[in-house]
């Protein structure tokens, strides 16, 4: 018997399925508890707002996993036997492996506040969370928000699409402070405030408190300030799911212990995505909670699993997210506070939700990162651009190639290269032309690599 | 601080809600504000034709002169009137064998025979009662007058020639028909002429309380959508809503909808208010006044306007979604409506500049193509300019632009579902399934066309009828109805709010068929997807009205391209992390290896708020 069996059937455990299955004939089969069919947690958001039912959040008509031979079983996996090579589900039922992928996914973080867990007071992670907050905003009309990251700003843009009023707690001086630069964090700030968001910058959530009927009724700070709601949204990030995956013989530290191969302690047992914890040899290992680093796991460790070991390496670093209606890009490293030898150059429009920061080596000028909010960017220029070591002048001289906006859209390199020319005065850039009539009528370019 | 400037939005928008309610209750209302009294004037105006008006007056004797409230009693009556007319035609122009037995029972008192008896047995109010005593009159005036025959062999002569003048009796009554398409004409003439025409007599009130107070109504509750925050994709609610989720108030606007394409379609003497109400507009642009279809033609493109203010606002962030309504108003409004009108008025055979066979399947029509070829300068340029269109201009801009240059940015029918179908967007079936139904249905339809269309030209040009056995009318009229009145009319648009607003233009439109053949296989046209930067949430899929799975494409980064994709943009615009692009071709970038290691000599660095200071 030569069955791959994988728990979680979130985006990880499905592309390991999908990507082992285009390589090779032999059963599979993915035991998941949340729902029966795979569906993209990143849109739970627009289920709520009504947006989209959650139908149209499944990646796959449910044919295809019958079509492609892809057992599903919806159910819990309380134990797991490494040694018999079995698991146990809650069912009762036993069910053996050859090869085990673990892709149990994340779990909200709760610091052991004070009345976390009463009712109103709940994280926005699965479908059953989203079912809860439905739930729970029937009757809500403010609403506190605790953590300053992605799912909180969206958890805060579901809440006002209700007419609900949201105060939004963040423990740094600024928004998503770990991740942005401040003026990036000032312009995401101050667009939520336009959309009724009421930011307490330097303000952590000490106390739930419970009225009469067992609800949430008001928060206290650490400060010792009570802010009355009904609803209480942990927004404080995700660690990974490793509740069940602990009991067993398979190393955990923070997620599943695995090597650059996602191999475990365990031979045949594999872990991928959210709940996987990637050894670094120097250095604090990695930890990777997101959807594109889910999918590259995935498809890398099909490769591994049909026989071909591959190494998962990520590649250029890009993350993209959406504040509200300000989307945002980053491609490379661009970190939140300044580091030696690594200068930014800010660009910032003067009315509009829009900028962009490149960041460069001071000595070289190779260009390491960029941050972009409201401008769309290609992906493979900037992958080239980094992956080339190109210096500032290029980028910039060369911008309108990156550009990924929708045609008819105003375009602001002319903008970008006037602020730098400005600052920079002794060096006049100018745009290369974008040559429309030969793109008109030239085939398609490869990438230099 | 931001409740208090918005305090004005939610009273505006409820009032601009009643207001196109109440609006749009005068407009159905009028249609039964008439009474209807038949008059020899009316039967005058109405059937022009003097035979056809003598031979169906007598029938209508019964509703002459009577003042009928309920306009379905009145109308039902009429068409009965007319369908009786032809049903018993034959029955009533056969000597029948009662009538032969009452001559007898005449011919048993007086002793004899006698022509004087015909017309007592025979009546003389109809056309067929002087037929009648006229024909036996021919065939039996000998047998007439004392002569002593036993009246055994009367009635025999009797039986015999009345059976020799029956077996004839086709040849005389296919004269007698009044066909279907006259009958529609004459219904709606007398439908309009004893009409009280309330409506006609006061179209400036109606006109106010109906379609200006709805169409202001209508932009009360649009406009102020732009001050209720900033601009951005916000489709909150649209699958909660049941005006825009197919549930109830969708139904009812489907009924709606459905009904009103039945009327114009078959029964256009239902909705002759309408037609009085934009009478004198249309006077003003054609000189000669309204039909039926002048007053969709209204419609539509206001609706188009209205709908397409909805539009720059809904997308006011989006400079693509603007450029393209902008496009879609000036076609409709000029091409369409104002154009067509204009070349009537100026007695040129007209048309609508824009549209092109095969969507505009009478183009090949006899009729057409006489009119054209007949009509000089004009005539000759609509001829050529309309062949030029499907064969160089559609091949050439699919190749540079894809499909959309034509069905979402120019097209009427497209114009319609990217303005007033735009709320229903997100209903198109995304399955598998209906993909596969599309392709069979589509091109189906586009060889349907094809064949119908070449079978008409076949006739035109050698004066052969039939081609392989069919008759070349019957084809043209069974695409007309099934093609042109069904599908595209009834289906196509009154089901917008069930199956959303491209089920013709996907399932049906044998020009978009043609047209995406060229985007599939031959155009610079994609939608590219931006590395692996999607998030599979379902955005694109859910608002595709073409009910293509985008996702199932930018998911593995690959290029969208389907014949099917209008280039709308949609997807582009509701996808939260910028995936989606429509390109003309690619435009990838090669590193240029002698310049990327450029330095520039760095100064000084501004800070942040030294260069807002700068730009201000
Ligand atoms: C609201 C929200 C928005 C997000 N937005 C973004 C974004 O914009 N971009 C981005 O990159 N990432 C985003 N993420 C993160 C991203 O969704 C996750 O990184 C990704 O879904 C993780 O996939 P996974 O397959 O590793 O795990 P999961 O999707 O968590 O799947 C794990 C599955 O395993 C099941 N499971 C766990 N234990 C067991 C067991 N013992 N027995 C049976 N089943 C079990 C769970 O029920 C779950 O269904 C977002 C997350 C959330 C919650
Ligand atoms: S809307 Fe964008 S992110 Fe969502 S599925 Fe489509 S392409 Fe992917």
């Amino acid at each position: 018997m030569s069955r791959l069996v994988i728990i979680g059937n979130g985006v990880a455990g499905v592309t390991v399925a999908r990507h082992v299955r285009k390589r090779s004939d032999r059963e599979i089969l993915i035991i998941s508890s949340e729902t029966e069919h795979h569906f993209s947690r990143t849109a739970l958001m627009y289920i709520f707002m009504g947006h989209m039912k959650f139908e149209h959040t499944k990646p796959y008509e449910d044919y295809f996993w019958q079509k492609n031979r892809i057992d599903l079983k919806q159910g819990f996996v309380c134990a797991i036997d490494t040694d018999a090579k079995h698991l146990t589900l809650a069912s009762g039922e036993q069910i053996e492996y050859a090869d085990l992928v673990l892709a149990t996914g994340s779990q909200s973080n709760k610091f052991g506040w004070i009345g976390q867990d009463l009712p109103g007071v709940q994280g926005l992670f699965n479908y059953q969370d989203l079912l809860l907050m439905e739930e729970n905003c029937q009757s809500t009309k403010r609403a506190v928000l605790v953590g300053g990251g992605l799912i909180g700003i969206e958890m805060a843009e579901m809440l006002l699409s209700r007419g609900i009023d949201v105060t939004f707690l963040v423990k740094e001086e600024r928004f998503w402070g770990n991740i942005l630069p401040k003026e990036e964090s000032v312009l995401v700030q101050k667009h939520g405030e336009q959309h009724g968001v009421k930011f307490l910058f330097n303000t952590e959530l000490h106390e739930v408190v419970a009225g009469d009927d067992g609800r949430a009724k008001s928060i206290i700070t650490k400060e010792g300030d009570e802010i009355p709601c009904e609803f209480v949204g942990l927004s404080a990030g995700v660690h990974p799911n490793i509740d069940i995956v602990s009991q067993s013989k398979v190393a955990v530290g923070r997620g599943i212990l695995v090597n650059d191969y996602l191999e475990t302690n365990i031979p045949n047992v594999y872990a991928v995505g959210d709940c996987a914890e990637i050894h670094v040899e120097e250095g604090r290992n990695r930890i990777e909670p997101l959807w594109y680093t889910g999918k590259m796991q995935g498809e890398a460790l099909a490769k591994t699993i049909a026989g071909e070991r591959t190494k998962y390496e990520r590649g250029i670093w890009f993350n993209s997210a959406k504040f509200f209606d300000v989307e945002y890009q980053t491609y490379g490293f661009v970190g939140n506070e300044p580091v030696d030898n690594i200068s930014s150059f800010y660009w910032q429009h003067p009315e509009k939700e829009l900028c962009i920061r490149i960041n460069y080596q001071t000595d070289t000028q190779v260009v390491t990162g960029i941050n972009t909010f409201g401008i769309r960017m290609r992906h493979e220029v900037w992958e080239n651009w980094l992956a080339n070591s190109c210096k500032l002048k290029y980028v910039l001289q060369h911008l309108k190639d990156a550009n990924f906006d929708p045609e008819f859209f105003r375009r602001y390199e002319q903008d970008v290269i006037n602020t730098f020319n400005a600052q920079n005065p002794n060096s006049q850039l100018s745009l290369s032309p974008l040559h429309w009539l030969t793109k008109r009528f030239t085939k398609e370019q490869t990438h230099a690599k | 601080m931001q409740n208090n400037q918005m305090a004005w939005i939610s009273p505006v928008r409820k009032s601009g809600l009643s207001m196109f309610f109440i609006g749009f209750l005068v407009f159905v209302g009028m249609l039964f504000v008439n009474n209807f009294t038949l008059t020899d004037n009316a039967l005058k105006n109405a059937i022009g034709n003097d035979t056809h008006r003598q031979l169906i007056q007598p029938h209508l004797s019964e509703l002459m002169d009577k003042t009928v409230s309920n306009k379905v009693t009145f109308i039902e009556s009429v068409r009965s009137t007319f369908s009786e007319y032809d049903e018993t035609l034959n029955d009533r122009y056969t000597i029948s064998s009662t009538e032969i037995d009452a001559i007898m029972a005449e011919v048993k008192g007086i002793g004899h025979y006698n022509l004087e008896i015909l017309p007592t047995v025979f009546g003389s109010v109809y056309d067929e009662s002087a037929y009648k005593t006229k024909k036996l009159s021919d065939y039996t005036g000998w047998l007439a007058g004392p002569q002593g025959k036993p009246l055994s062999e009367i009635e025999q002569v009797l039986r015999e020639k009345s059976a020799e003048i029956n077996a004839n009796v086709t040849d005389v009554t296919n004269g007698k028909r009044i066909y279907a398409y006259e009958t529609g004409q004459y219904i709606y003439g007398l439908t309009k002429n004893a009409s009280s025409g309330v409506v006609a007599q006061h179209t400036g009130m109606f006109f106010v309380l109906s379609v200006l107070l709805g169409t202001l109504g209508a932009l009360m509750y649009i406009i102020p959508d732009k001050y209720t925050g900033p601009a951005g994709i916000k489709n909150n609610n649209v699958f909660t809503n049941s005006a825009t989720n197919g549930g109830l108030v969708g139904i009812l606007v489907t009924v709606f909808l459905v009904a009103v394409y039945i009327a114009l379609y078959f029964f256009p003497e239902y909705i002759i208010e309408w037609v009085s109400l934009v009478d004198p507009m249309f006077k003003a642009l054609n000189g000669s006044g309204a039909g039926s279809w002048s007053i969709y033609g209204f419609i539509y493109t206001l609706a188009i306007v209205v709908m397409g203010v909805r539009m720059f606002i809904k997308y006011r962030h989006s400079k693509y979604h603007i450029a393209r309504t902008s496009s879609i108003i000036f076609f409709q409004s000029c091409f369409a409506f104002l154009i067509p009108e204009i070349l009537i008025k100026l007695n040129q055979p007209s048309t609508d500049l824009k549209n092109m066979w095969p969507l505009d399947y009478d183009f090949f029509d006899a009729w057409n193509l006489d009119s054209l070829t007949s009509s000089g300068g004009v005539g000759m340029f609509i001829l050529v300019w309309g062949i030029t269109l499907f064969v160089v201009a559609v091949p050439l801009f699919t190749y540079f632009f894809g499909k959309r240059w034509y069905c979402s940015w120019v097209c009427g029918c497209g114009g319609l579902a990217e303005t007033a179908g735009d709320p229903y967007r997100q209903l198109s079936d995304k399955s598998m399934k209906a993909w596969r139904i599309e392709r069979v249905v589509i091109h189906g339809v586009l060889v349907f066309a094809v064949i119908m269309t070449g079978a008409a030209l076949y006739t035109y040009f050698t004066g052969v009828k039939t081609l392989a056995g069919i008759d070349t009318y019957t084809l043209r009229s069974a695409y007309g109805f099934y093609i042109g009145a069904l599908f595209s009319g009834v289906v196509g648009t009154g089901f917008y709010p069930k199956m959303g607003n491209r089920v013709w233009c996907r399932f049906g439109c044998p020009l978009a068929a043609y047209i995406g053949f060229i985007q599939r296989f031959k155009s610079r046209f994609r939608i590219t997807t931006n590395g692996a930067q999607c998030i599979s949430c379902g955005n694109c899929s859910t608002y595709c009205e073409m009910g293509i799975d985008v996702r199932s494409y930018a998911q593995r980064g690959a290029d969208i391209v389907r014949s099917s994709c209008v280039g709308c943009g949609v997807c582009s615009s509701v996808c939260p992390r910028g995936v989606l692009k429509l390109e003309n071709g690619a435009v990838e970038a090669v590193v240029d290896q002698s310049k990327k290691d450029d330095t520039v000599q760095i100064v000084q660095v501004m800070t942040p708020e030294e260069q807002k200071a700068w730009v201000n």
